[in-house]
């Protein structure tokens, strides 16, 4: 699903935030990368989503190779990646509902196919009697479950999570680590940034650790 | 594969964005209704001086005494000629009125109004011709009109000199250019202005938003998306600020018709104000929502791209 080849990423102001990382996380995987802020945790899943633009070397999700996709095209990547957030990123101003349908709206979707998988995705992360509520109104562990919800609700192979527990505390951290292992269970492939080392023992999945923008243990990765 | 959005969802989006960025300017409606006042006085401006440029080319053309003639008919000319050839006249389409003043009349009015009586009373004879005084009809009253009228009473035989008094007339169109030139480059400027105003809101809407784009953006939101509902907000713009021109302009017409016509009446006149025509009011329409298009699209080509998650 992701393939990085001796990836290197330079910010413009000369700092190295990736050095040469090279891994291979197949579909169907869950991963966890893990390392101190500032190892470039945030940089390689940028990377992914093309936020940012490697500096040297190729990366490829789902076969295809990021460092040719031209600007026009970016939306349609994004569009494969689910995409959660250590602040949510949620639109304060629009109901649990409609955030969650966004991703749907933009991709097009007819009005009772958005109403349909809205409803589905929200009942997954148990929050189906909120969908009427402004986020503000809901917890922090609640606001974080309307983030995987939007980021679930177009079905994309690939969830990337930067920090999804960070401010959550730990029995709410592990709810929500358990909802990433049933989407998992399904076949999607998952990759959370996070430096909830405990949390991450206790869940026995592969790490990809991260020093200085260096990946230390190259772990062999296997489908879950 | 099924095609996620067939034409129709594509439409339907498209009114569903209308109605939203609609909804979003009605939530604010000081705010929106000030932006929109400022277009509508902008392009109010152009407008009624349109509207008064065309009322005073009608005017021009509509008055009695556009352009008047005198036919200073030869001295052998007999008074009972003199007549004959009024009658004759009478009979052409494109003379309005006309008046003989014979030379005795003549040498009255002159008397009166000079004040050389007793000089007068020196002459053994008349000196002075008779005259007929001739108006155009109304629908040849305009310079050229009246000038072709003139070339051929000059030649009647029993014409002697036909003098066509046109030089108001030359006047008042001149006068009637320029304000058309200077409507012209008014319009241009506050066009641009409607243009800046319009841009100037959009892009403040943008910066209130980043957030929204970003997280948009984030989630695979194309450009095209992320721009429709700003250019949409444009064209309400601009279209609410036609509307309120055109209302402004209904108004300026009904605070003067009433006075206008007064005058019109004082001077014998059936002119009346006109309004603008449905053209008119359409062109106006038209140009308000395209200048709030333009705009809009211009802030969000400057603005938008500039705005990346990170």
């Amino acid at each position: 699903m992701i393939r990085f080849d001796n990836v290197s990423k330079r910010y413009p102001e000369g700092r190295d935030a990736l050095q040469a990382v090279s891994f291979h996380l197949p579909a169907g995987a869950m991963a966890f990368l893990t390392g101190h802020s500032g190892a470039g945790k945030s940089t390689l899943l940028k990377l992914i989503a093309l936020l940012e633009r490697s500096t040297r070397g190729q990366l490829f999700l789902d076969g295809e190779n990021l460092s040719r996709t031209r600007r026009r095209k970016i939306p349609f990547v994004r569009r494969k990646i689910g995409m959660i957030f250590q602040n949510y990123r949620l639109l304060f101003d629009r109901t649990v509902f409609d955030n969650v349908a966004l991703p749907l709206v933009i991709a097009g979707h007819r009005h009772q196919e958005i109403a349909r998988r809205v409803r589905a995705a929200l009942d997954k992360v148990g929050l189906l009697d909120k969908e009427r509520a402004l986020p503000v109104t809901l917890s922090g562990g609640e606001q974080q479950r309307v983030g995987i919800a939007r980021a679930v609700v177009n079905k994309p192979p690939l969830l990337l999570a930067d920090e999804p527990t960070g401010n959550l505390d730990p029995e709410l951290s592990r709810d929500i680590m358990h909802l990433f292992e049933e989407f998992n269970r399904v076949g999607v492939t998952v990759l959370i940034a996070s430096h909830d080392l405990d949390l991450i023992a206790r869940l026995g999945h592969p790490q990809l650790q991260l020093h200085q923008g260096r990946l230390l243990t190259p772990p062999a990765l296997e489908p879950a | 594969m099924r095609l996620p959005a067939p034409l129709h969802v594509y439409l339907l989006r498209h009114v569903q964005v209308a109605l939203n960025s609609l909804g979003r300017l009605y939530r604010a409606p000081l705010a929106s209704l000030m932006t929109a006042a400022v277009i509508g006085i902008a392009l109010a401006l152009p407008s009624a001086l349109y509207a008064l440029t065309v009322n005073l080319q009608r005017l021009g053309s509509q008055w009695d005494g556009g352009a008047s003639l005198s036919l200073f008919l030869r001295q052998d000319v007999s008074l009972d000629q003199a007549r004959a050839l009024e009658k004759k006249l009478r009979q052409w389409p494109e003379i309005g009125r006309l008046r003989l003043i014979t030379p005795q009349q003549a040498l009255e009015e002159f008397r009166q109004l000079s004040g050389f009586g007793d000089t007068l009373d020196l002459l053994d004879k008349n000196p002075l011709p008779a005259v007929l005084a001739v108006t155009p009809a109304p629908g040849a009253a305009d310079a050229t009109a009246a000038a072709g009228l003139m070339q051929r009473l000059q030649a009647l035989a029993e014409v002697d000199l036909a003098q066509l008094d046109l030089q108001w007339v030359k006047r008042f169109q001149a006068m009637v250019d320029l304000v058309q030139r200077a409507i012209w480059v008014l319009s241009g400027l506050l066009g641009l202005a409607v243009l800046l105003i319009t841009g100037n809101t959009i892009r403040l809407e943008i910066q209130n938003r980043r957030e929204e784009i970003e997280i948009t953006k984030l989630i695979g939101a194309t450009s095209a998306f992320i721009r429709r509902p700003f250019l949409y907000s444009g064209l309400w713009y601009g279209l609410g600020g036609a509307l309120l021109a055109a209302s402004l302009l209904a108004l300026a017409f009904f605070q003067f018709s009433g006075p206008v016509r007064q005058l019109a009446t004082l001077y014998e006149s059936s002119f009346r104000l006109q309004m603008l025509s449905p053209s008119g009011w359409l062109a106006l329409l038209l140009a308000g929502a395209v200048l709030g298009l333009l705009g809009a699209w211009l802030a969000v080509s400057r603005h938008l791209a500039a705005i990346e998650p990170s």
